[in-house]
C-alpha cells in the first residue's frame, strides 16, 4: 500500500512537474519584483477574469484527441469581426456585446467546421496544423479588414480610415462606443465579501447534502473544514488587508463575468456526462476503437473544434471588454491568443491529451502571475525591464516545447509494450 | 421459407483486379452451431469475413459474386454498421477496447443508455445524459454471462490481456438481436485455463441459439469446441465436415495441401550438413508489432540453408529483425561462438551478418538513389568499403555494381538508374546484391520472393543455393511460402505463437507441417 502511494506520488510529480516549477517561479518572481502585493493580487484577478474563458475553450479539443487547438486564433478573429460590425453600427453596452457574440456564433461555427475538416486531413499533426492554420487565416483576415471591409462592404466612418480603404489600425471601445467593461461593470462586488459568502454557501450546502446522505462523511468534512479554513485565512488581517483597500485600492470582482466563466466550467463538465462527451473521450483515446463501434470519428472531431472556436470567440469578446484593454488593435489583437492560452493550460498541468477546468484556471493564474511580475523582477535583477519582455515570449514558447517533449517521451515509454517486461521476467526466472 | 440455416453464404467469388481471392466458396451455419473456419494465411478467411461484414474494401473493389442470406432471406450487407444492425458481431483479435474507459463504458460504447433532459430535447439525443447505473447493470449481466466476476467499474488499462478478451465477448453478447458472432483467433493471447474457459463460454453462447464462426489455427481447440469445420485453401473451399468425422491429422493435411510444383528443382545434398554451429539463439524475445517472438531457441548449423516458416503474425519475421537490431530484442545470441550484442544494427553488420529485409521498399532500399549507391551503401557504412580516404570511390562502386548487375541479371538501363523505377523482382535483386557487398558469412533473407514474378523468383532462389554451395555461406531464409522453403532448405523450423514449434526436414508430410503451424509438436520430428 505504501509502495502504491509513493508510486502515485512520483507519477503525480511527473505529470505536474511544469506546474510545480511555475509555482516556485511565481513565488520567486513576486518576491524579487518588489511589487506591492495589493497590486499583484488585483492584476491577477483582473487577468484571470480576462483570460480564463479563452483558456477553457481549449479543453474539449484536447479531450477529443486533437491536441492544443491553436486555431482558437480564428475564433478570436470571428469575434473581432463581430466587434467591428457592432462598433460600426453604433450598438453600445450589453446589447452591443450580445450583438457581437451573436455575430460570432455563426461565424465561429462555420470557421470551426472548416478548421475541423482540414484537421481531419492531418490527423496526428493537429497541434502544428492548427498553429499554421491560424497564421494562414491571419492573411485572410488582413485582406478582409484592409480591402473588403470599407471597400466592398460599407462601414461607418467611425471604423474606417477616412480617405482610404480599410479599417483603422486601432479601434476605441471606450467612451461613446460603450463596449469597454460592458459586462464587467454590470455588478462589482468586493472580493473579500465574495469569498466569505462563497465559503458560507459551501459550508451550508455540504451540511444539507450530508444531512440528506448525498455525500460521504469524508467528503462532508473535507468541504466544510475547507470552507472554514479558506474563510478563516481571508479573515486574517494581513490577508484581508491586501484586498480590503486598507492599502491600495479595494479589490472588487466583476460578478457577471465570473458567472459566465462559471457557466463555461459547468458546460464543460456537463457535456462530458452526455453521449457527446463520451464520444469526445472515445475518439480522443482511440480513433480506431471509436470507429469500430460506429462513432463517426470525423464528425465528432469537427464538433469539438466548432465548439472550441465559438467559445474562443466569446472569450475574445470578454477579453476585449475587460477593464484595462479599452482599445482594440485591429490587426494584432488575435495574434497571441492561441499561444498564450495554450501555454497557460499546459502550465496548469494539462497535456496534449488531458485537460480539466481546474487545470485551465490554475494554469491561467500561474501564467499571469509570471507575466505581471516578469518586468519588475527583471529590472530588479538585471537592471533592465526589457529582459522581462523577452522572458514572456521565452516562457510561452518554452512551456509549449517542453509539454510537447514530455508528451513524446511519455508516448515513447508507453510504446514499449508489456512484452519486453514479460520477456525480462521470463529471462530472470530462467536464470 | 424459414431456413434451417441462420447464415448462408452461397457461391461467393471475389476478385481483386484479375486475381480471384475467393472462388465459389459456400458457408452454411445453423443457429446455435459453432462452426470453425480453417485455412492458412491467404486462404481467403479474412476476405470471406470482409464480405460478411460488408467492409468498404469489398465494395470499393467491385463487390463480390454470390449471395448472403440471413435466416433464409437474402441480405445485402452494405457496411460494418449494417452488419451490426443485422445481428452480426465480431470478437476482434486486436482488442477494440479503450484503455482509459471503464469496463462498463467499453461494453456500452456508442450504445450508451441515456436520460433526456430539456436541453437534449432541444438539441438532440447527443446531449442526453449517460445513465451510468443502468449501463453498469447491463455490463454486470454481460460479464456474469461470460463468467467474469471483475468489477464493472474497473478501468480496462492494466487488466490482463485475458480479461480484455472476455470483455470483448461481453460487449458482443450485450448487443440485442445478436445472431452470428465471429471469433477471430480468440485464444491467441490467452493462457491455457483462460482458453478452456473461453471455449466453454462459446458453448454457452451457442446454446442460446447464436451461431458462432470460430477462426483459429489451433486444431485441438477446433476439435474440442466446433460442431462443423470448413477448410479453405487458396481461396477455394476444400471441404466442410462434421467434427466427429475427422481428426487433427486430416485437418492439418487439408489446410496445407500439396502444392502442384516446386518453384525450382535443387539437387539435394547427398549427406546432411555436418558443420559446426554458426549461430545459437536462446530464449529470444522480439518486440516487433504483429510479429512478436516469445522465447525462440534454435541452432543454425554452419553451411546450411535453414528455413523458417509459419503462419503470418506468429513471429517468424521477428527473428531476423530482432537479431539484426531493427526491433527491440532480448535473449542470448551467439555468432560463430562469439556473443552477439542485441539492439545494435551496426554491430550486427560489422560482425559479418547481412539481412535482406521483407520490407524492401521501407527498410531495404533508398528508392530515389541509384542502383550502384544502394548496392554499396551498407558496405560503406558498416565496413568502410568502397572508400578512397574520406571520399567514396565511385569507380570501384561502378565496377562492383556492374558485376552484380550481370551476375544477378538485374534488368536496368544503367547502374545509375534510381531503384524506385525498377520492377519488384529487380529491386529484390538489388537488395541481395547489397547484402552480398557486405561479404557476409551469414545471411538472413526474409520473404525473398514476395511480390515478384516467377522468373525473378527462380533467379533469387538459385542465387541463394549457389552462394550456399559455392561459398559455404550460411543462410536463414524466412518465408510464408512453404513450397519455396521445401525446395531449397536443409531443415525447416516452424514458428507458432512466438516459439519454435518444430523443426522438420523438407520432405516431411503436409500433415506434419500443418500440425506444427497449429502449434502442435509432432512426434519424432527432427527437433533439438
Amino acid at each position: 500500500m505504501n509502495d502504491l502511494n509513493s508510486k502515485n506520488f512520483t507519477s503525480h510529480l511527473k505529470n505536474y512537474a511544469v506546474t510545480y516549477m511555475f509555482i516556485a517561479l511565481s513565488v520567486f518572481f513576486i518576491a524579487v519584483s518588489g511589487l506591492d502585493i495589493n497590486y499583484v493580487a488585483s492584476q491577477l484577478l483582473l487577468r484571470l477574469n480576462r483570460n480564463a474563458f479563452i483558456v477553457m475553450a481549449l479543453i474539449i479539443p484536447i479531450i477529443a484527441g486533437m491536441g492544443i487547438n491553436f486555431s482558437i486564433t480564428i475564433g478570436a478573429m470571428a469575434a473581432q469581426i463581430g466587434l467591428l460590425l457592432t462598433i460600426s453600427w453604433g450598438v453600445t453596452g450589453v446589447p452591443g456585446i450580445l450583438l457581437a457574440a451573436g455575430i460570432t456564433l455563426p461565424l465561429g461555427l462555420i470557421f470551426g467546421y472548416l478548421i475541423g475538416s482540414l484537421l481531419n486531413r492531418m490527423k496526428g499533426q493537429e497541434t502544428i496544423g492548427s498553429l499554421i492554420l491560424g497564421y494562414f487565416a491571419n492573411g485572410a483576415y488582413q485582406l478582409l479588414f484592409l480591402f473588403i471591409f470599407g471597400g466592398i462592404i460599407p462601414l461607418s466612418d467611425k471604423v474606417t480610415i477616412v480617405g482610404a480603404t480599410g479599417v483603422q489600425n486601432t479601434l476605441n471601445l471606450t467612451g461613446s462606443v460603450g463596449l469597454s467593461t460592458a459586462i464587467d461593470s454590470i455588478l462589482r462586488v468586493p472580493f473579500l465579501q465574495t469569498v466569505y459568502v462563497l465559503a458560507a454557501v459551501v459550508l451550508a450546502g455540504s451540511v444539507v447534502l450530508w444531512a440528506r446522505k448525498k455525500i460521504t462523511k469524508t467528503r462532508f468534512l473535507a468541504l466544510s473544514i475547507g470552507a472554514v479554513i479558506v474563510a478563516g485565512i481571508f479573515l486574517l488581517p494581513p490577508v484581508a488587508n491586501v484586498f480590503n483597500g486598507s492599502h491600495g485600492r479595494e479589490i472588487r470582482i466583476p460578478v457577471v463575468t465570473w458567472l459566465i466563466i462559471g457557466a463555461l466550467c459547468l458546460f464543460n463538465a456537463t457535456i462530458m456526462r452526455t453521449r457527446l462527451g463520451q464520444k469526445f473521450r472515445a475518439v480522443g483515446q482511440s480513433q480506431v476503437v471509436a470507429n469500430a463501434s460506429g462513432i463517426n470519428v470525423n464528425r465528432t472531431r469537427i464538433t469539438a473544434i466548432m465548439i472550441s472556436t465559438v467559445l474562443a470567440g466569446w472569450g475574445q469578446i470578454i477579453f476585449m471588454q475587460s477593464e484595462g484593454i479599452g482599445t482594440f488593435q485591429t490587426y494584432a489583437a488575435h495574434e497571441q491568443v492561441g499561444l498564450y492560452a495554450g501555454a497557460a493550460i499546459l502550465v496548469g498541468g494539462a497535456s496534449i491529451d488531458r485537460a480539466t477546468n481546474m487545470q485551465a484556471l490554475i494554469g491561467a493564474f500561474l501564467f499571469h502571475s509570471l507575466f505581471i511580475t516578469a518586468q519588475s523582477a527583471s529590472s530588479n535583477l538585471f537592471g533592465n525591464a526589457v529582459v522581462g519582455e523577452y522572458f514572456r515570449a521565452f516562457l510561452s514558447y518554452g512551456v509549449i516545447a517542453l509539454a510537447l517533449i514530455l508528451y513524446a517521451a511519455r508516448s515513447a515509454r508507453q510504446r514499449k509494450t508489456n512484452l519486453m517486461a514479460m520477456a525480462a521476467q521470463n529471462g530472470a526466472a530462467k536464470e | 421459407m424459414s431456413s434451417e440455416y441462420i447464415l448462408e453464404m452461397e457461391h461467393i467469388t471475389k476478385m481483386y483486379g484479375p486475381n480471384a481471392v475467393l472462388k465459389d466458396v459456400s458457408l452454411r451455419i445453423r443457429p446455435g452451431e459453432i462452426h470453425a473456419l480453417l485455412g492458412e494465411n491467404g486462404a481467403g478467411k479474412s476476405t470471406l469475413m470482409n464480405v460478411l461484414f460488408g467492409m468498404p474494401v469489398i465494395h470499393s473493389t467491385g463487390g463480390f459474386e454470390g449471395t448472403v442470406s440471413l435466416n433464409g432471406e437474402k441480405a445485402e450487407i452494405l457496411s460494418p454498421m449494417d452488419a451490426m444492425a443485422k445481428g452480426i458481431g465480431m470478437v476482434h483479435q486486436e482488442f477494440m477496447l479503450i484503455p482509459g474507459f471503464s469496463i462498463t463504458d467499453n461494453i456500452k460504447l456508442n450504445r450508451e443508455i441515456t436520460r433526456p433532459w430539456p436541453i437534449s430535447k432541444l438539441f438532440g439525443s447527443n446531449l442526453e445524459f449517460l445513465d451510468q447505473k443502468s449501463m453498469a447493470s447491463d455490463a454486470r449481466n454481460a460479464l456474469d454471462a461470460v463468467g467474469m466476476s471483475i468489477d464493472e467499474y474497473a478501468l480496462v488499462a492494466g487488466l490482463p490481456v485475458g480479461h480484455m478478451q472476455f470483455i470483448e465477448i461481453a460487449r458482443e453478447i450485450d448487443k440485442t438481436g445478436m445472431r452470428v458472432l465471429v471469433f477471430d483467433e480468440p485464444t491467441a493471447v490467452l493462457t491455457e485455463s483462460e482458453a478452456a474457459q473461453l471455449l466453454s463460454v462459446m458453448r454457452q453462447i451457442a446454446a442460446k441459439g447464436i451461431a458462432i464462426i470460430f477462426i483459429t489455427h489451433r486444431l485441438d481447440e477446433v476439435m474440442a469446441a466446433a460442431d462443423t469445420i470448413t477448410i479453405l485453401r487458396d481461396g477455394k473451399l476444400v471441404d466442410t465436415l462434421k467434427t466427429a468425422d475427422t481428426n487433427v491429422g486430416e485437418l492439418a493435411g487439408m489446410m496445407i495441401g500439396r502444392g502442384d510444383e516446386s518453384v525450382i528443382q535443387v539437387e539435394r545434398r547427398g549427406t546432411p550438413v555436418q558443420g559446426g554451429t554458426a549461430m545459437t539463439i536462446r530464449n529470444l524475445w522480439v518486440d516487433m508489432p504483429g510479429e512478436t517472438d516469445k522465447g525462440v531457441s534454435i541452432d543454425v548449423r554452419e553451411g546450411e540453408i535453414l528455413g523458417i516458416g509459419g503462419l503470418a503474425g506468429q513471429g517468424k519475421i521477428g527473428i531476423p529483425n530482432g537479431i539484426m537490431g531493427l526491433y527491440e530484442a532480448l535473449g542470448e545470441v551467439t555468432l560463430f561462438g562469439q556473443p552477439l550484442p542485441l539492439n545494435d544494427a551496426r554491430g550486427a553488420l560489422q560482425r559479418g551478418l547481412a539481412f535482406v529485409s521483407e520490407d524492401r521498399r521501407g527498410v531495404g532500399l533508398l528508392l530515389d538513389e541509384s542502383i550502384e549507391d544502394n548496392i554499396a551503401f551498407s558496405a560503406m557504412q558498416a565496413h568502410g568499403q568502397f572508400m578512397k580516404g574520406p571520399l567514396k570511390d565511385s569507380g570501384k562502386i561502378r565496377r562492383y555494381a556492374q558485376d552484380m548487375i550481370k551476375e544477378l541479371d538485374i534488368r536496368c538501363t544503367s547502374a545509375a538508374q534510381p531503384v524506385g523505377t525498377l520492377s519488384g523482382g529487380n529491386q529484390q535483386k538489388v537488395c541481395v546484391a547489397r547484402a552480398l557487398a557486405l561479404n557476409p558469412k551469414f545471411l538472413f533473407i526474409a520473404e525473398p520472393t514476395r511480390g515478384i514474378d516467377i522468373g525473378a523468383k527462380q533467379l533469387v532462389l538459385e542465387t541463394l543455393v549457389r552462394l550456399n554451395r559455392e561459398q559455404g555461406m550460411t543462410i536463414v531464409m524466412v518465408s510464408s511460402e512453404l513450397q519455396e522453403l521445401r525446395s531449397i532448405c536443409d531443415r525447416i523450423a516452424i514458428v507458432a505463437e512466438g516459439k519454435v514449434a518444430d523443426i522438420l526436414p523438407p520432405e516431411a508430410s503436409d500433415t506434419a507441417f500443418g500440425l506444427a503451424m497449429s502449434g502442435y509438436r509432432a512426434q519424432g520430428g527432427d527437433g533439438q
